[in-house]
């Protein structure tokens, strides 16, 4: 699984590469995708990644295709992928609505770029509503990763087949043009929690269609299905999918840095979460009372972890976005006692632009003047 | 819904000679279609040929959205549902996730030859081992009689009520010739389910079409025109004789491709 590296070989790879080894690590045998920037070192090395390892590569005709190559094979309980970047993930949410009404673990990267339509291929946090709130037609929530740095880029793909198969549901993993494009040292070791493909095998052996012939003497056909005509059919359908929506709870994830005393703290996630941990760095050196909350389930949000540091607290969403994950925050916040509008405060930064941790500092200051 | 086993007391009694078996890939059930439509047809043609060859059991069926959607309901093997006109891409990732299946789609003429024309041209110039069905009787039928891409010139439906006018909506688009082009397609046939005589011949073209996937070669697609009473406006018997008249000139049987013949028939017989 770890490619014969040992725990401190490290890599210097972009963060697209790192998606592309962590998900054949984390057993990954089929990809489909088409090729859009900030993207495209996921399938360049996945075309050669995944034959040598077993597996298929298929360069789709369109985006619509390759989810719903994705679709097929994720069908058979084999962990597949696809990735692509924003507008080509709008193509994709035909096939993402079709595997969440028929329960099918299918793993999606979207490295962001800057929208609306074709906007252009830098980074940007545009896609958080359509990631988070399911952004196919129908009720459907997809498992939503933020990873922030090339090794959280390898670390998370074993994340996402594990809970894409645990919970038989899209998973994305949601980076952008700078997390897919960052250069750094990355350590090819399977994470500490990493389920192994053969108890990924294993989590998919009452539902995967293989032909009934492998499931012994009187095995029936199976069949996976996302229609339900019959009168009430569709709402228990749609009951079971909010109940699992509800479980996925128990996997919210989040980063906290120099909270304990912090009087204001700063909600960002991905790459603005890292760029505005440096900020923060800073302006602590200089005596400040600022920490940094990261989500890194988007959804399920980590609202519970946010409202247990909230007492006493102001908060700063940082995002790359024209206000989306702020809505969350509120949602999130306004249920605690004392918490005012006033006391969730927001920073966008518009899509397209790569900004720095000076760019981030004066917000900052600013929100910390403002009690 | 396991396999069936054949009840006693439909085996041949003395003096009985078994000439039409229970086809256990076929599951006993009322099917929706309408009376006169050729679905019921196509599915015994289909389910034979599975049985014959012995693969039921490592089948996977891919249906499409329309009139098919159900299909799975009536074929006794593994299923999944595609999106509307998606079934050759999901069928693409059946085959590669599972190299030892059989797989095949079930498509209209809507599915196949208007919201999936680029998966299914694609899929079949990849040259997937996947087998496709297509159905094609020149109507949209699940949703009410509305014009798809094989509506033959002058042709009303709801949607050209004035009848298919050449200058605004195209002519009748022709899959089995326009697949024949594709370098990965094995085999390429059209058939007519209108008679006793096609019906056969189409039950052979159909067990070719699946022979070149499980031999590897290739993509097979076979294109059976077929009857939709209800939406022509006809009775059964009409229905036939309309395929007859009006659809074969148009869309003229025969084999268009078979690599495991060494040549090319029909038409487009250019190698």
């Amino acid at each position: 699984m770890s490619q014969g590296q040992n725990s401190s070989e490290r890599i210097l790879i972009k963060g697209n590469e790192a998606v592309a080894f962590g998900a054949v690590d984390a057993g990954c045998r089929c990809y489909f995708g088409y090729p859009i920037t900030p993207q495209n070192e996921i399938p360049e090395v996945l075309s050669s990644l995944l034959p040598e390892n077993g597996g298929q590569f298929v360069q789709a005709e369109s985006e619509v295709a390759a989810v719903n190559m994705l679709l097929g094979a994720a069908a058979c309980g084999i962990p597949a992928l696809t990735s692509s970047s924003s507008c080509g993930i709008s193509l994709m949410q035909e096939g993402i609505s079709y595997m969440a009404g028929s329960h099918i673990p299918g793993v999606m990267v979207n490295m962001q770029r800057g929208g609306p339509g074709l906007g252009d291929i830098g980074p940007s946090q545009g896609d958080y509503f359509q990631a988070v709130k399911g952004g196919g037609h129908g009720d459907h929530r997809n498992l939503t990763l933020a990873p922030a740095t090339a090794q959280e880029c390898y670390d998370f793909m074993f994340r996402a087949f594990a809970l894409a198969f645990k919970y038989a549901n899209p998973v994305m993993v949601l980076g952008d043009a700078i997390v897919g494009q960052i250069k750094e040292p990355v350590r090819r070791v399977a994470p500490a929690d990493a389920v192994s493909p053969e108890a990924l095998a294993a989590m998919s052996k009452d539902w995967r269609l293989e032909g009934f012939g492998k499931r012994g003497a009187g095995a029936s056909p199976r069949l996976l299905k996302s229609v339900y005509l019959a009168e009430g059919a569709l709402a228990e359908r749609n009951r079971m999918l909010m109940a699992k929506h509800e479980a996925m709870k128990a996997e919210c994830a989040w980063e906290c840095v120099d909270v304990e005393d912090a009087e204001l703290v700063v909600v960002a996630f991905g790459s603005i979460g890292r760029i505005a941990r440096s900020a923060i760095r800073q302006l602590r050196a200089e005596g400040h009372k600022i920490g940094l909350f990261r989500p890194i389930t988007l959804f399920p949000f980590p609202e519970e972890a946010l409202r247990a540091i909230a007492p006493g607290r102001r908060f700063l969403v940082m995002e790359q976005n024209t206000g989306q994950m702020v809505e969350d925050v509120r949602l999130a916040l306004f249920a605690q006692p004392g918490i005012t509008g006033s006391s969730v405060l927001w920073h966008g930064i518009m899509p397209g632009l790569f900004i720095g941790a000076d760019a981030l500092r004066d917000p900052m200051l600013q929100a910390l003047k403002e009690k | 819904m396991s396999v069936q086993q054949i009840d006693a007391q439909w085996l041949p009694q003395e003096g009985e000679t078994l000439v039409f078996d229970v086809n256990p890939v076929l599951n006993e059930r009322h099917t929706h279609y309408c009376p006169g439509c050729h679905h019921g047809i196509a599915h015994r043609l289909v389910s034979e040929v599975l049985h014959e060859l012995g693969v039921a059991d490592r089948t996977i069926l891919v249906a499409a959205v329309g009139c098919a959607t159900f299909t799975y309901d009536y074929f006794n093997v593994d299923g999944l549902e595609a999106p509307h006109g998606r079934a050759c891409a999901v069928a693409t990732g059946v085959r590669r996730a599972r190299p030892e299946s059989v797989v095949f789609t079930y498509q209209g003429d809507g599915d196949m030859a208007a919201i999936g024309m680029a998966e299914s041209l694609h899929a079949a110039n990849r040259g997937e081992k996947i087998t496709t069905i297509f159905i094609n009787n020149t109507v949209y039928g699940m949703t009410g009689g509305q014009m798809a891409p094989t509506t033959l010139l002058g042709q009303k439906t709801t949607t050209t009520r004035q009848g298919r006018d050449i200058n605004n909506e195209g002519g009748p688009i022709r899959m089995a010739e326009i697949m024949a082009q594709l370098d990965g397609v094995a085999y390429s046939a059209r058939c007519s389910l209108d008679s006793v005589k096609n019906v056969r011949a189409a039950k052979s073209a159909v067990r070719k079409a699946f022979d070149v996937q499980l031999q590897g070669l290739g993509f097979g697609f076979i294109e059976l025109l077929s009857g939709c009473p209800t939406n022509w406006h006809l009775d059964p018997i009409a229905a036939n004789k309309r395929i007859a008249e009006a659809m074969i000139p148009v869309f003229p049987l025969g084999v268009y491709k078979d690599v495991t013949a060494g040549q090319e028939a029909g038409e487009a017989g250019r190698e």
